[in-house]
């Protein structure tokens, strides 16, 4: 009778678009029918989780009795019932639901340390954080830290931003220590936008506790007063639950005056973006704080001299600040452990595309691209071969499958042509054409491009015309040398970051695919099978029954055939929707 | 012209906030385009009234974010992904379906004023790509035989 009954339900964006809601309700009011207090336990209790990562097998739910934890997937309301008569009340469990051997694997290779407590703690509740050692580090910095240990120990912690650029953290803090001024700044910059990449996302949506405590410890480190959290509106559910995070830090003394007595003062607001790209760069961000355009200037001043309103301010991404109270806690050669000599810790990567798991995972800095694919990945959709991995987001490069087995930190992907980037991790597979994946790149900066600098704004929409012409079928031969060359000034010439590292999808898939290009141009053909205008569909006679199923559902009444006779495509006619491919029972029909 | 009032104050009372009064432009912005469904030139005038800046900056920052509406909006907003990790997992023909069920283009309004159509660079739930936010929920697995199923919902 006095057994202890915890269920967790999975409720970041992923488990909340499965249905995750209507599972929580299901199971409360379940248990509420069985008469669950009177019949096993006074103690049960339902929480709601942030993302655990494997959200393509959302609605995941842990039901923990007596410590003993089962995880179900792929859960549905009307699945509740029998769990709760089966497991909670009967105490078998319903082996037909829970996670397979695939689930461990998935976690296997998994170090987890600013995803520690995702998943685990209620993102809405801080006394679930704080029974998880929540603000300990920040107790622990007031009672025996001063502001220059705290920086002293980051820095020996190696740890380097994990926005993307990659500079050592503690360096960054110690320059804007050491610049005079009494009005300082932190922000955190949670206005994540590469293609392929939700890891503050889920960071803010499962602990949201973590990034306030890791910037509460960066304000006294450089002695800033005031934060922003500079995040996505894009993101409505991690907006909500990182106010509710504030007013309840706020509550017990966390942020606001004199914070736990320890005489220091500090507090954050949240500054929503408003959907442009640019802004996550930071001299963009803080003209957009500002009221402005998000337009970046140039630097020096650098935004530790002179940032937000003229003061020095320090710009933090959201999973390097959720890595600061662990490494108070723990101590800085703990983190060192990990990872590589020059990249330290763990990464939290957005594994998406054409594996079979895709997710939200965390990897020690200097693991393969290998063990990520095949291990904790589970290989690729279909059996189907893997072409190239795509890391870095708009800013990064493709690497190409044969290089597989490099190591995963910043130094080794950057000689690929590549970066860690914010942690997007695109997998393609035979059936990309990477003339195409560039292409959607450069749309991306394009569009996205502020157009203060000719480079960038010119630069980047010429990129994209001869790409798009060289995907139309009508590229010419110079193409992929005008490519590099245009590339090569973008690069040298652009204001930001955005203009800096815009061409790299451009350079790294010529660099590794020259040969799809080539086909392109030359001989207008798409080795893939992706883009329209090369593709041409034509029924294989001998393998075409005549059942006349292509013909039916062609819209443009392109094929053509008697019943029970082999059927024949007029290519003038032919819009290459590729209706007729998917229909073709007998695989009669011919893509290339 | 209780209503103008009132937002004027809310945008007012915003802008205490900060140090300088025009980082309230952004949310300032966001407050109008609540109270009016998209920025008209009566919205950009109280905006600019109520802080006290000129015409001109506040049109000048609202063109440039993508998330303030510069035109009518239907009463729900479907924000597609097209980008990279939806695109190689299918969103182009969901575009093309749109077009073809509702005749809405990227955009666009549905001629009974249902649905407008925004295509998105990247919205962050690429694990299970393609996906689209309408309104404030976000959908992902989208596909052609559910995607419809999804929008019904929305009347």
């Amino acid at each position: 009778m006095g057994r202890e009954v915890e269920i967790k339900i999975c409720m970041g964006t992923g488990g909340l678009a499965a249905g995750g809601r209507a599972v929580m309700n299901a199971f409360a009011e379940g248990l509420k029918a069985e008469g669950i207090d009177a019949k096993v336990s006074e103690n049960c209790s339902i929480h709601q989780v942030g993302c655990r990562g494997f959200c393509a097998r959302d609605v995941l739910v842990d039901v923990i009795i007596d410590g003993k934890r089962t995880t179900y997937q792929y859960i549905k309301p009307e699945m509740v019932e029998q769990i709760i008569k089966n497991h909670i009340i009967g105490g078998e469990v319903v082996q037909d639901w829970t996670v397979k051997e695939d689930y461990q694997a998935f976690h296997d290779k998994q170090v987890k340390v600013v995803l520690a407590d995702c998943g685990e703690v209620d993102p809405e509740d801080i006394d679930s954080y704080i029974s998880r050692r929540g603000y300990e580090a920040l107790q622990k910095v007031f009672r025996e830290m001063t502001p220059e240990k705290v920086i002293n120990t980051i820095e020996a912690s190696g740890l380097r931003g994990r926005g993307g650029a990659g500079f050592p953290t503690g360096v960054k803090w110690d320059f804007a220590r050491r610049n005079p001024g009494d009005v300082k700044y932190i922000i955190c910059n949670a206005d994540e936008g590469d293609p392929g990449a939700f890891m503050d996302r889920s960071v803010i949506e499962g602990n949201p506790h973590s990034v306030i405590e890791g910037m509460i410890i960066g304000a006294y480190a450089i002695g800033a007063h005031h934060g922003y959290v500079y995040i996505r509106a894009e993101y409505p559910l991690a907006v909500e639950r990182l106010k509710i995070a504030l007013e309840q830090a706020r509550q017990r003394g966390f942020l606001g005056r004199d914070i736990l007595g320890s005489g220091f003062d500090f507090d954050i607001k949240i500054k929503l973006g408003a959907g442009a790209f640019v802004c996550g760069e930071e001299t963009a961000l803080i003209a957009s704080i500002e009221g402005k355009r998000g337009m970046p200037r140039p630097k020096p001043p650098f935004p530790a001299q002179k940032g937000l309103w003229g003061k020095p301010t320090v710009i933090n991404n959201v999973e390097t600040l959720a890595n600061v109270p662990a490494i108070i806690r723990n101590g800085a050669l703990w983190f060192a452990k990990f990872g590589t000599e020059k990249s330290k810790g763990t990464k939290v990567f957005a594994l998406t595309g054409k594996v079979n798991n895709t997710g939200l995972i965390e990897v020690p800095m200097g693991i393969s691209l290998r063990e990520i694919i095949y291990d904790i990945g589970g290989g690729i959709e279909g059996g189907r071969k893997l072409k190239a991995v795509q890391t870095g987001g708009p800013s990064g490069g493709c690497i190409p499958a044969e290089y597989i087995d490099i190591s995963v930190d910043y130094e080794s992907l950057a000689r690929m042509g590549s970066i860690v980037g914010s942690g997007g991790m695109v997998v393609m597979d035979e059936t990309d054409c990477m003339v195409n994946i560039a292409k959607y790149f450069l749309e991306f900066t394009q569009a996205e491009s502020c157009g203060k600098c000719v480079p960038c704004r010119i630069g980047t929409k010429r990129l994209l015309e001869i790409l798009s012409r060289i995907t139309d079928g009508r590229g010419r031969p110079g193409d992929i040398d005008l490519l590099v060359t245009l590339s090569e000034d973008v690069k040298a010439g652009s204001l930001c970051g955005l203009g800096q590292t815009a061409p790299n999808p451009v350079l790294s898939t010529i660099k590794y695919f020259r040969d799809e290009y080539e086909a392109h141009i030359h001989e207008k053909r798409c080795p893939a099978g992706v883009c329209k205008n090369l593709l041409t569909y034509t029924i294989i006679e001998e393998f075409c029954k005549g059942c006349t199923m292509c013909a039916r559902v062609c819209p443009a009444g392109a094929i053509v055939g008697e019943k029970k006779q082999p059927h024949h495509i007029v290519q003038e006619i032919c819009i290459k929707c590729g209706a007729c491919f998917e229909t073709c029972k007998f695989k009669a029909i011919k893509k290339g | 012209m209780k209503r103008i009032m009132a937002l004027m104050d809310e945008i007012k009372e915003m802008s205490r906030r900060y140090p300088d009064r025009r980082a309230a432009l952004l949310p300032g912005l966001y407050l109008a385009q609540r109270e009016y469904g998209w920025l008209s030139q009566e919205a950009y005038e109280v905006v600019s009234k109520a802080l006290n800046l000129p015409p001109a900056t506040v049109k000048g920052v609202a063109t440039f974010y993508a998330m303030y509406k510069k035109q009518p909006m239907g009463r729900h907003l479907i924000q597609l992904c097209t980008n990279v990790a939806c695109m190689i997992m299918g969103a182009e023909r969901l575009v093309d379906l749109l077009k073809e069920r509702y005749g809405l283009e990227p955009g666009g309004t549905t001629k009974d004023g249902r649905f407008s159509l925004v295509i998105m660079e990247c919205i962050g739930a690429c694990d299970r790509a393609p996906a689209m936010l309408v309104d404030r929920d976000f959908h992902s697995d989208l596909k052609e035989d559910n995607i419809f199923e999804i929008l019904e919902q929305y009347k």
